[in-house]
């Protein structure tokens, strides 16, 4: 099956079963992309791991996304089945100041890590998550370093100053 | 026709010190003498965490062998160890183990930072990554490079070895120590 033809069928499945919470359908880079409604998310890629037609058992990746205005934050699941090699992209948007979304931990174990990490690098709350704390970063930090309104570099830094050039 | 090896035959051994000497007796300073000792045994402890551990694999190595040195012996426990080595990049969430390790260790202690990483953040200047590790342990002796190489580390070593030999035997006990170490907030 064609990557077109693979974008057409799981868009027809889902549009079936969820009109209106499909928010755009397209082919980015060759991978087929669906945006969908924040609120439904669990119940799409429920119906999308066990469906048996579709049978998307496999979560690749799960991670976090910023939209360059710094309005809304994001999450994107790659998803795969393996006996048939078809893979797609599911996206999921929501505003700045209520980053919350379900968890799929209990459809995905696999989840679990990588929705710690998405927690902890954009701050996104995993509503249902089991263990929702920090995976990577040290306990201690107070921010969310991969959000755009905080610094990549350590503030702490001196030899950067420029004084040390002599300008 | 393969180059022929130049062994060295004019070996050095370890001065003694200054002192009183006659037949049947030598009289130096404890101090002195203790210095002579402690800094041609020195028990390093390797916390190796990047490419600068690689290095001072190399160093250890038969090719520059720190072993000449006096240091031949690793302690890969900090209780018995003298001088604590910290070579790579140290990230903010190791370094609670790195100040447990050094507290752990017994005085008198050293510690010798190699390369850029372990003494200032090196080229990781950002969130994740301590910048220095003298922002929580004192450091005796930095050594600069990314990485340095095994000649440079022997260098620091040397260095080190200078500062274990000149150092007062009362100097732990001072003070001014107490309030080096409290200022790193250890004690």
């Amino acid at each position: 099956m064609s990557k077109e033809e693979l974008l057409n069928n799981i868009s027809e499945a889902l549009k079936s079963k969820f009109h209106g919470d499909i928010e755009r359908i397209e082919m980015q880079y060759d991978f087929p992309v669906f945006t969908v409604n924040k609120e439904k998310i669990h119940e799409i890629i429920s119906f999308l791991h066990s469906d048996p037609e579709l049978n998307f058992h496999f979560l690749t990746d799960l991670t976090g996304i910023q939209t360059p205005d710094e309005k809304h934050l994001g999450v994107v699941y790659h998803l795969h089945n393996m006996p048939k090699n078809w893979r797609i992209r599911l996206k999921t948007f929501m505003p700045m100041t209520h980053p919350e979304v379900s968890t799929i931990s209990d459809i995905y174990s696999g989840a679990n890590w990588m929705e710690r990490e998405t927690f902890d690098f954009f701050g996104i709350r995993f509503i249902g998550h089991p263990n929702l704390k920090r995976i990577l970063n040290m306990d201690e930090m107070d921010y969310f370093p991969m959000r755009k309104e905080y610094p990549l570099e350590d503030q702490a830094r001196e030899d950067k100053s420029d004084k040390m050039f002599g300008r | 026709m393969s180059k022929e090896i130049q062994h060295r035959t004019k070996l050095e051994i370890a001065k003694s010190p200054e002192g009183l000497e006659g037949p049947g007796f030598f009289a130096t300073s404890l101090d002195q003498a203790v210095g002579l000792a402690r800094k041609n045994s020195l028990w390093p402890l390797p916390f190796a965490t990047s490419c600068c551990g690689i290095e001072f694999m190399a160093t250890m190595a038969s090719h520059y062998d720190l072993g000449r040195f006096g240091a031949e012996r690793l302690s890969f426990s900090p209780r018995q160890a003298d001088l604590l080595m910290v070579m790579g990049t140290i990230s903010k969430k190791m370094g609670p183990i790195l100040r447990q390790v050094y507290e752990q260790m017994a005085e008198p202690r050293w510690v010798l930072s190699v390369g850029a990483c372990a003494s200032s953040g090196g080229i990781f200047d950002t969130y994740s990554v301590l910048q220095g590790i003298d922002r929580i342990i004192p450091v005796d002796v930095y050594v600069p490079g990314c990485p340095p190489r095994p000649e440079q580390i022997i260098d620091g070593i040397l260095k080190i070895q200078e500062l274990v030999q000149n150092e007062s035997s009362r100097r732990r006990n001072s003070e001014e120590y107490t309030k080096m170490l409290n200022s790193y907030g250890i004690e």
